[in-house]
């Protein structure tokens, strides 16, 4: 199962490090990660998704838990919750292509960025499933290059992370 | 301003090795005499020496170390203590914070090199940073689940030139640690229903227990129950070792009746252990018919491998005493009837005595009655720090620990040369108390260095060393698996003259290679109470240590002799 864990850690140099430390050194599965300071400058907000069954879940979140630097955590996909996604992505955009890349860019609600003559790079946000569908949706087209952000995410309705 | 914060925290002594990162600090303990260095010979050692001043004392131990190999050589040290959950904390110089990052000599990234073998790490960045630092250092350290804490510290930073106003602060709170105090009563009391239900209970303890402080309460509560106990590796001494109700160690060389006690047990309750590998064997064969009842102190350590039925995240002590209360007020009582078949079931695994000796022929010494006859000399008194290898399960095996804080050994990470340093931390703890270090050959000569720090503080240390020319446990595993192939495990034309060894660094040393002199030999040795004394024991090279688990079998499946399994 994949899980969405959100973590607020002390904005300290080196915590970053012990945090993706502790994934490799117990063997656990990083997918993707963001990291970046909250409103509160002391704090930063890490997401990382990750791929375990709940044993494993539930190691990892104790282990973050162990670490001084986490302050808090949650595992977003325990309930309902809003996950997004960026990708840039820079595609060949010539001939009859040069139209359907911008019609399906449309569909999948994602602006065009940046042009020239041969080229598009494209913005999209969503899940990362849609930007996985959307790069299926393209595969015909000649892909120059994909910048993702990683997943970002938090809970819907009352709950909230905080101090 | 770091010696005076030490001093502040309370530390008596700190173990170290002085270099270039480090000068200012050695000259701020020059100019004082609060705080006692002690020089050793070589950083790992110094570790090891604060590891078992710690594991003896129960207060953290303090080591200094300078930047780049003086931080490498300690991080062996920091991780076993990690390993077994010592508290300790290590100052390692760092280059000058301008340098950082440079590739300057003698800097190396401490806190990167160490970050996964440590409980927390600083790097101090101003010096007015320096009381709080250790404050919040030694708190982290100390309290929850202990553990090695390291600050590394940026020359400029201990400039004497850069004077702040000083003040130790009273307390320190930090929002992302907090420690959990008292157990969940609702699962304390759940577990004490199951616990006074059961017809054929076990209590599995080990090293939280000593480290917990918890011995006395763990105590009461067999006695209260009647039930049996048995200790890992890391907890020995944590219940009486002669009690009647001590099974003895489990695990991969624990006793047969212990191991068969905990395959055919309806409750487990673990205190302060954590399911190692080396403890349950196969994990999926692991106690099939019982109740697994958790009590420790962190979370992380509880269903991490085998799931518990009632977990109990606290500290031993409170969690211990609110037990007794339940039990005590409880209106079920223990089912004495079931309790005393379990107990007869028992007696007949005992019987089987699967640490009887057999006396060798041709006045052969068998490693174990070394080891029985140090029992006897020290009246089961002494403070008995091991190396790692077959004489390490041989004293755990045969010295009968009445208390905890006696049996000091790297019981985690298995680090060879990890004894004798820590035989010094016991014995600068307790200057007259006898501090034994058991070794072996192959061990001793990883850190032998430390006979001139022994010489240079008069340390009466006496190194009892079961000789058996060879790499013990390593055979054992290649005459077992590997078809007696002896790969590098054998090197008895290279041995030192033990005795000519010590003897170079101003110790005694005595051979012992016979077994009717062992015991007047013995005696000899701790005869000489200021003395460091090597007593270099020849004994058997072919015995093997049992029993011992059959790999990936439950627990019950051993191999009791060179020709016995179950």
């Amino acid at each position: 199962m994949r899980h969405i864990i959100s973590i607020l850690l002390e904005n300290e140099p080196g915590a970053l490090s012990r945090v993706v430390g502790l994934f490799s050194q117990r063997n656990y599965n990083i997918e993707s990660l963001t990291v970046a300071p909250t409103d509160d400058h002391t704090l930063s907000r890490l997401t990382i998704t990750t791929i375990g069954d709940d044993r494993k879940i539930e190691q990892i979140t104790k282990h973050l838990n162990k670490l001084v630097d986490v302050v808090k955590l949650v595992d977003l996909t325990e309930g309902a919750h809003i996950e997004r996604e960026l990708m840039l992505i820079k595609v060949k955009a010539t001939g009859a292509q040069r139209d359907e890349v911008k019609r399906t860019a449309d569909i999948f609600r994602g602006q065009v960025v940046d042009v020239t003559s041969t080229i598009y790079s494209i913005q999209l946000v969503g899940t990362s499933a849609k930007l996985d569908a959307f790069l299926a949706a393209i595969s015909g087209v000649t892909i120059l290059e994909v910048a993702r952000t990683g997943v970002s995410g938090i809970s819907r309705g009352e709950k909230v992370l905080s101090v | 301003m770091l010696i005076r914060a030490l001093h502040d925290e309370g530390v008596e002594m700190i173990y170290g090795y002085p270099g270039g990162a480090v000068l200012h600090i050695y000259d701020a303990i020059f100019n004082q005499d609060k705080v006692e260095h002690i020089l050793v010979r070589h950083e790992q050692a110094a570790t090891h020496a604060a590891d078992g001043y710690a594991r003896a004392t129960g207060r953290p131990g303090v080591v200094l170390v300078t930047s780049g190999p003086g931080a490498t050589n300690a991080v062996t040290g920091i991780a076993t203590a990690f390993m077994d959950s010592i508290p300790m904390i290590v100052i390692s110089g760092q280059v000058e914070s301008s340098l950082i990052g440079s590739d300057g000599f003698q800097e190396t990234d401490m806190v990167g090199i160490s970050r996964p073998v440590v409980k927390h790490s600083f790097m101090v960045q101003n010096p007015e940073d320096i009381p709080m630092v250790v404050k919040k250092a030694f708190y982290i350290a100390t309290t929850g689940r202990p553990g090695p804490v390291v600050i590394d510290i940026p020359k400029d930073v201990t400039d004497p030139k850069r004077k702040f106003p000083y003040s130790y602060p009273e307390s320190v709170k930090l929002r992302s640690y907090s420690v959990p105090a008292k157990g969940h009563t609702g699962q304390i009391k759940k577990a004490v229903e199951i616990l006074l239900a059961a017809k054929r209970p076990v209590l599995y303890t080990g090293g939280g227990v000593v480290q917990g402080e918890g011995s006395a309460l763990l105590t009461e509560l067999a006695k209260t129950l009647g039930y049996p106990v048995t200790n890992t590796l890391m907890g020995l001494g944590a219940y009486p070792g002669t009690d009647k109700h001590f099974l003895g160690m489990l695990g991969m060389h624990g006793t047969y009746e212990a191991n068969m006690a905990m395959h055919f047990s309806d409750v487990v309750l673990g205190i302060g252990v954590r399911f190692d590998d080396r403890v349950t064997n196969a994990v999926s064969k692991f106690c099939p018919g019982a109740k697994i009842l958790h009590v420790d102190i962190d979370p992380a350590s509880i269903s991490k491998t085998v799931p518990a039925d009632v977990p109990i995240v606290g500290s031993v002590t409170s969690v211990l005493e609110e037990m007794l209360e339940l039990i005590k007020s409880s209106e079920t009582k223990v089912d004495r009837k079931a309790l005393d078949l379990w107990w007869k079931q028992i007696e007949g695994w005992r019987e089987k005595d699967c640490l009887k000796v057999t006396p060798a022929e041709n006045d052969v010494i068998k490693p174990q009655q070394v080891i029985q006859c140090l029992y006897d000399i020290t009246g089961g008194d002494a403070y008995v720090s091991s190396d790692v290898g077959q004489h390490q399960m041989f004293a755990a095996q045969y010295y009968k620990f009445d208390k905890p804080r006696r049996w000091i050994n790297s019981g985690g990470l298995g680090t060879m040369g990890f004894g004798f340093p820590a035989a010094m931390g016991v014995q600068f703890a307790f200057p007259g108390a006898v501090s034994v270090c058991v070794t072996g050959e192959g061990s001793f000569q990883m850190n032998l260095q430390e006979l001139a720090t022994c010489l240079q503080y008069q340390l009466p240390i006496k190194i009892v060393c079961l000789n058996n020319q060879a790499l013990g446990m390593v055979k054992q595993w290649q005459d077992m698996q590997y078809g007696g192939r002896y790969s590098h495990s054998t090197y008895s034309e290279s041995l030192p003259d033990f005795v000519k060894l010590v003897e170079a660094y101003g110790h005694v040393g005595i051979k012992i290679e016979k077994f009717s002199d062992l015991k007047t030999k013995m005696e000899e040795a701790f005869a000489l109470k200021d003395r460091l004394v090597f007593i270099d024991v020849m004994v058997d090279p072919m015995e093997h240590v049992y029993p011992m688990s059959i790999k990936g079998g439950a627990m019950k499946d051993m191999i009791l002799s060179k020709t016995e399994r179950t």
